[in-house]
């Protein structure tokens, strides 16, 4: 089972690359996303699901994340046929199988107990997404893809010293050092301090430049701005998720080895900054696409930050994780939608796509409302619980920071939203674009989700994540 | 053991700032490659001999970071005919200063950190940090896609040789998952440089400048 979630998406990016019809390719996104959705919903169901002598296992907080990626992908790959069909001109020999890659790597990433395997599959998502940035394949999709890659592996580069920092200071405690997750956390309070401290800080940059953290941030406008609609929606809902699963893993050792409170001061300090630099770029942004990579950023901030603050925060943050990555697929299709059907993605030439596109327009603006934190909607009750956590924790200061953010955001993202979807359209019509079943449907069902943990939070999805919040602060 | 490492290691801090110092980029592919091979053997140095694993990974090291990867960067440049580094952010002579001072401050907070009794007064922990430090340095000051690619496998370097006090502990497959994921990535960048030296009829970087606020 455990290995099963890695291999049937490889062997499905081994069939599509093998596969000579360019017509037919993009349905085995679909096919491989039900099969891993299917796989994703047994292996919850299991208590124990582990392989290859507990290199492979889906510990609380993996099952989150894995129920998180597989929900994601199974809607991007609804969606896929339909804009891949649209996009005749340009080949998906590449694009399908490296979507298939990522899937595979990403459910790596969430099972992996050994955190040199994790880090190894996390270069690879890394690895599998240039090609997928540079689909466009012209000068701008170039110089995103550049930066993505050349700051992504540094960054990457970086968090690989940490963890061999790790190693070492387990080394220096006499534990012959392993660099299995579970043997860390128990050993953790007899490792060497110094290198801990050390190993900790480098990781943080290392994972926080591929989750997104200002300052490490700023890779993302470009690359997201350039991506297509699905794989936006892959980097900033399942990578991110999986990058922060990745920076959990280590806050947990820190957190046992007795540098849980650096290790907070710093989280708090770097989500209050990310979201402050998502306020102010996204002001007076002009692009729509790029002003949702801010609006990631900020959402990073928002995640690191519950964390933080810790207790019921911890809650909130892994509840905001499933919120965020849901929203983030509704804004990016939907923009993808209009960006189809207008040719630009700016706000001063896009107007009137609540006439033009009455369902993506529509989605765009409730993706708006919910990802900006308005009720019903789910991310609402995130962030709710995370100011809630943070006023009755302690922290007055940094919760009443985090809503004038909060209020920031709304009124900078607010302006470019409205001047897109209201109006009168331009009179000529680029390439005359029409909302579909196949492009519209699965952004729909993720609007469903959004609206439905808004309103009512299922017993199993409570479950699954304060079971994962009791795993990330060691009570499980 | 550690005693045939160091002097490796010295050799290796001096290629740092070759690679620092020299404009042309042919000399630059060769400092790299010549870091490959220092590390193969150190390899095997800090082994201790020749087992399985160290003769795997150090023949694996050989093969990527002293033949194919210096290979590809070296198609990259005669593809897009140029030979020198043109006016780094820095100037070489500033940044052979940088480095200098990186490898001493490396020194000195190697010296804050507790050693294992087998690594006390060894070269290796410095070494690596001056090697990353240096390979950040590139990545940050200079202009050409090539440079850059050189940089971020100095960076790697530094790393791979923090990896060698290690060496109980890595499995094999690690390591070798390590070195894969490190060739794919230049084979990917080799990719992209080909395709921003079509697009731009150059690899100057500063040219890819057409997305900023």
């Amino acid at each position: 089972m455990a290995l099963a979630l890695v291999l049937v998406p490889l062997a499905f990016a081994a069939a599509a690359a093998a596969m000579p019809s360019q017509k037919w390719r993009p349905w085995l996104l679909p096919a491989c996303g039900t099969v891993h959705l299917a796989l994703t919903i047994l292996a919850l169901g299991r208590p124990d699901v582990a392989a290859i002598g507990g290199w492979l296992k889906l510990d609380d907080l993996g099952r989150l994340v894995l129920a998180v990626v597989s929900v994601l992908f199974f809607a991007c790959s609804l969606y896929a046929p339909s804009y891949l069909a649209l996009r005749t001109e340009r080949s998906n020999r590449v694009f399908v199988p490296c979507l298939l890659v990522f899937l595979a790597m990403t459910s790596l990433i969430v099972e992996s107990q050994h955190l040199g395997l994790m880090w190894v599959a996390i270069e690879a998502t890394t690895l599998a997404c240039a090609p997928l940035l540079h689909f466009n394949h012209h000068a701008r999709s170039i110089e995103a893809t550049w930066k993505y890659l050349l700051i992504g592996s540094v960054g990457v580069a970086l968090a690989l010293l940490g963890t061999f920092f790790l190693a070492y200071a387990a080394l220096r405690a006499g534990l012959g050092s392993s660099l299995f997750f579970a043997d860390l956390v128990r050993e953790a309070p007899r490792l060497s301090r110094p290198w801990l401290h050390a190993a900790f800080v480098l990781l943080f940059v290392g994972y926080g430049t591929k989750m997104g953290l200002a300052p490490m941030h700023t890779w993302k406008p470009d690359a997201y701005g350039e991506a297509p609609g699905i794989v936006g929606t892959l980097l900033a809902g399942a990578l991110t998720s999986c990058a922060f699963l990745a920076l959990l893993r280590f806050f947990q050792i820190a957190a046992a080895g007795g540098e849980a409170e650096f290790a907070r001061q710093l989280m708090i300090g770097i989500g209050l900054f990310s979201m402050a630099v998502a306020g102010v770029f996204m002001a007076r942004q002009r692009d729509y696409k790029r002003m949702l990579a801010y609006s990631s950023v900020e959402h990073m901030g928002i995640l690191v930050l519950g964390i933080g603050i810790g207790g019921l925060g911890v809650f909130g943050s892994l509840l905001h994780l499933v919120n965020n990555a849901v929203t983030k697929g509704v804004m990016f299709l939907s923009a993808g939608n209009i960006h189809r059907a207008y040719g630009s993605k700016s706000t001063e030439d896009v107007r009137g796509a609540l006439r033009r596109l009455p369902f993506s327009g529509a989605l765009f603006l409730a993706g708006f409302f919910a990802v900006t934190g308005s009720p019903p909607f789910a991310p609402f009750l995130s962030e709710f619980t995370i100011v809630r956590a943070a006023m009755t924790q302690g922290h007055a200061v940094v919760g009443a920071l985090f809503l004038v953010m909060l209020a920031i955001v709304f009124i900078g993202m607010g302006g470019a939203v409205l001047a897109v979807v209201q109006g009168e359209p331009p009179e000529h019509e680029p390439e005359g674009f029409r909302d579909r079943l196949g492009t519209v449907a699965p952004i729909a069902l993720l609007m469903a989700i959004v609206v439905l943990l808004g309103v009512y939070v299922p017993p199993s999805v409570g479950a699954l994540v304060s079971n994962a919040a009791a795993f990330v602060e060691g009570r499980r | 053991m550690q005693v045939a490492a160091d002097p490796l290691l010295v050799v290796l801090l001096l290629v740092n700032f070759f690679l620092l110092g020299t404009s042309r980029l042919r000399a630059l592919i060769s400092g790299s490659a010549s870091q490959g091979a220092l590390l193969a053997l150190l390899v095997l140095s800090v082994h201790g001999g020749i087992t399985l694993q160290a003769a795997l990974i150090a023949l694996a090291t050989i093969a990527l970071k002293t033949i194919v990867i210096p290979a590809m960067l070296t198609r990259a440049l005669r593809d897009a005919a140029i030979h020198r580094e043109i006016e780094p952010v820095i100037g070489f002579v500033p940044s052979l200063l940088l480095g200098g001072l990186g490898t001493g401050l490396s020194l000195v907070f190697a010296r804050t950190l507790p050693l294992a009794p087998e690594h006390a007064g060894s070269l290796l922990v410095p070494a690596s940090l001056a090697t990353a430090f240096t390979g950040f340095l590139l990545l940050a000051t200079r202009r050409k896609a090539i440079t850059q690619v050189v940089g971020y496998l100095a960076l790697e370097n530094g790393v791979f040789v923090m990896g060698l006090t290690l060496v109980e502990a890595m499995p094999l497959f690690v390591e070798i998952g390590v070195l894969l994921d490190l060739v794919v990535a230049i084979f990917v960048m080799g990719i992209i440089i080909e395709h921003i030296s079509r697009e731009f009829s150059s690899i100057d970087t500063t040219r890819l400048s057409s997305l900023k606020e």
